[in-house]
C-alpha cells in the first residue's frame, strides 16, 4: 500500500475530474432532455422564436458565407494541386463540390455559429441570470425554459441546415471562382460536373448534421448560461464554456453522423 | 396569510436558514431585516419557489405553496428586485404589461399598454418613457418601473427586496411613500427586506429581525424602538460593538 501512495493524491484527482466531467455531461443531456420535452407542451412563445430566428439563421448569413466561399476557393486549389499528381485535376468540381456539401459545409457553418450564436446566447441569459432576469421570469408565471430557451433551440434546430444550404451553394461557387478563373476549367463544364457527380444524400446528409450543430449550439448556450456563475467573470466563464463545449460537441457528432451516414 | 414553520436552506456547508418561524397576516406590510448574508433574500425566494427550502413547511391561506397550481400561486404575487430586473430586451411597457401580454392574464395589445402607461403614471412616470428601453432610464425610474411591473396584474402579495438599495436619499423616499401608498390603497400582503431603517419605519406594520439563520425578534413597529433585545438595538441603531459580530 505504501508503494502507491506517492500515486493517491494525482489518481485522486484525476478521479475527481472524470467524475466532475461526467456529472457535468450528465447535467447537460437532462437539460437537452428538458429542452426536448418543453418543445412539445404549450405556451409557444412565437415572437421569441422569429426574434431567435432572424438573430441566428438571417444574421449569421454574412459570416457563414464569407467562410464558405474562402473554403470552397482553397478547396479547388488543393485538389487540383494534389490531383495533379496523378493526373486527376478533372475531378476539382466534384471533389470540391462533394467535400463542400458532406463536410466542410456544415462543419464550418457549425463552428462559425458557434462562436457567433452560442457565445451570444450564453452571455445574454448569462447575464439575465445574474441580473435576476430569470427569477423576474418566474415570477411573472413565465417558464424560463419555455421564453428563453425553446424558441432559440428550435430556431438553431431549424436554420442553421439553411445556412448550410446556402453554405454549401456559395462554396461550390468560390471553387468555381477559382477554377475558372485560375485554375482554366470551361464554366460550363465545371458546372455540369459538379451537378453530375452529386447525390441527393451528398446534400442532405449535410443539411442533416447542420440540424444536429444548431442544436447543439442553442442547447450549449443556454445551459451555460442558465448556469453562469455570479459577475462579469461568471458570465465571461459560461461564454467561453458555451464555444468551446459547442465547437468540440459539433467536431464530435460530425464523426459519429459521418459514421453512422456513410459507414459501408 | 403566509406561514412559515421550520423553514431551513443549507448551500454546502453554509447553513443559511436554521429554521424559521414566521407569520405574515393577510393585508398587513411585513419588513424582515437582518444583516448582509443572513439569509433574507433566501427566505424571500423560498417562499415564490425559486429557492427549494430543505425543511419545513411554507402555507399560503393554509396550503403548501410546493403543491397545487403553479401559474395560479404566481399570479397571486408580485415582485420588486433589488436591481429591477428589467428585461433589457423589451420597452418599459412591455416590461410593465409583461403578465398582461402572455399567459392566463393575457390581453390584447392596446388595452395592455393603456394598464401598462396609467401603472407608470401611478409610480409618477410620465407616458414618455413608455417606448424607452430600461438602459435608456436612471437607476430610480428603472426602480419606479419595476415596481409599476410589479403591480400591474394587481396582485395579493407583493416583495420588495431592497427597494432603496442604490438610490439617493430624496429617491429613497419617494420609492417608500409610493410602496406605502400603493400597499396600503391595493390592500395588498407586503413582505420587504431591507436592511434601510428610513424604509423600515416608512413601510412596515410588523418587523421581523432575521439573525443566524432564525427569526430573533418580531413585533409591531412601534414596538422596534423599546424593545429590549441587545440584537435588534445594535442593528437600528447600526451600533459597531454588541452581538452582533461585525467584520472589521
Amino acid at each position: 500500500m505504501s508503494a502507491l501512495a506517492p500515486f493517491a493524491a494525482p489518481l485522486a484527482g484525476l478521479g475527481r475530474a472524470v467524475l466532475g466531467a461526467l456529472a457535468s455531461t450528465g447535467r447537460l443531456a437532462i437539460f437537452a432532455g428538458q429542452t426536448l420535452s418543453h418543445l412539445l407542451r404549450p405556451p409557444f412563445y412565437i415572437r421569441e422564436f422569429l426574434a431567435a430566428c432572424l438573430q441566428i439563421g438571417w444574421l449569421s448569413l454574412p459570416v457563414v458565407g464569407l467562410t464558405a466561399l474562402f473554403t470552397g476557393a482553397a478547396l479547388a486549389l488543393q485538389i487540383y494541386a494534389g490531383g495533379a499528381r496523378f493526373s486527376a485535376e478533372a475531378v476539382v468540381p466534384s471533389i470540391t463540390a462533394i467535400g463542400m456539401v458532406r463536410e466542410l459545409g456544415p462543419v464550418m457553418a457549425g463552428l462559425m455559429v458557434a462562436a457567433r450564436v452560442a457565445s451570444s446566447i450564453a452571455a445574454e441569459i448569462g447575464t439575465m441570470k445574474v441580473t435576476e432576469q430569470i427569477d423576474a421570469l418566474v415570477t411573472l408565471s413565465t417558464h424560463p425554459m419555455k421564453y428563453l430557451t425553446v424558441p432559440r433551440v428550435l430556431a438553431a434546430t431549424l436554420t442553421v441546415p439553411v445556412l448550410v444550404g446556402v453554405g454549401d451553394v456559395i462554396g461550390i461557387m468560390g471553387g468555381w471562382l477559382v477554377g475558372t478563373g485560375r485554375l482554366g476549367f470551361n464554366s460550363a463544364t465545371y458546372l455540369k460536373n459538379t451537378w453530375e457527380y452529386l447525390e441527393f444524400w451528398d446534400v442532405g446528409s449535410g443539411l442533416v448534421k447542420g440540424a444536429a450543430f444548431g442544436f447543439i449550439i442553442a442547447v450549449m448556450g443556454c445551459y451555460h448560461g442558465m448556469n453562469s456563475a455570479r459577475g462579469a467573470q461568471g458570465v465571461g466563464r459560461a461564454t467561453k464554456s458555451a464555444v468551446v463545449g459547442a465547437s468540440v460537441a459539433i467536431l464530435a457528432a460530425n464523426y459519429l453522423l459521418t459514421e453512422v451516414f456513410f459507414s459501408a | 396569510m403566509i406561514e412559515l414553520q421550520g423553514v431551513t436552506k443549507s448551500f454546502g456547508s453554509n447553513h443559511v436558514l436554521r429554521g424559521v418561524d414566521l407569520t405574515i397576516p393577510r393585508g398587513e406590510s411585513m419588513v424582515i431585516i437582518g444583516g448582509s448574508g443572513t439569509g433574507k433574500s433566501v427566505l424571500l425566494k423560498c417562499i415564490l419557489g425559486l429557492v427549494r427550502p430543505d425543511g419545513g413547511t411554507i402555507t399560503l391561506d393554509g396550503q403548501d405553496v410546493t403543491t397545487g397550481d403553479r401559474d395560479a400561486f404566481l399570479a397571486r404575487f408580485g415582485m420588486l428586485f433589488q436591481g429591477g430586473a428589467l428585461f433589457d430586451s423589451l420597452t418599459v411597457w412591455q416590461n410593465v404589461a409583461f403578465r398582461l401580454l402572455r399567459g392566463a392574464l393575457k390581453r390584447p395589445k392596446a388595452e395592455a399598454r393603456e394598464i401598462a402607461i396609467e401603472k407608470l403614471r401611478r409610480v409618477g412616470l410620465g407616458p414618455q418613457v413608455a417606448d424607452l428601453y430600461p438602459a435608456e432610464l436612471s437607476g430610480g425610474m428603472q426602480k419606479r418601473v419595476s415596481l409599476a411591473r410589479a403591480i400591474a396584474a394587481e396582485p395579493e402579495i407583493i416583495f420588495f427586496d431592497e427597494p432603496t438599495t442604490g438610490l439617493d436619499p430624496i429617491m429613497a423616499g419617494v420609492i417608500n411613500e409610493l410602496i406605502r401608498e400603493i400597499v396600503t390603497e391595493m390592500g395588498a400582503t407586503a413582505m420587504t427586506i431591507t436592511h434601510d431603517m428610513t424604509s423600515v419605519r416608512a413601510i412596515s406594520d410588523r418587523v421581523a429581525m432575521l439573525h443566524g439563520g432564525k427569526v430573533r425578534w418580531t413585533g409591531e413597529i412601534a414596538e422596534m424602538d423599546t424593545t429590549s433585545d441587545p440584537y435588534v438595538q445594535q442593528f437600528i441603531h447600526g451600533r459597531p460593538d454588541g452581538p452582533i459580530e461585525s467584520l472589521r
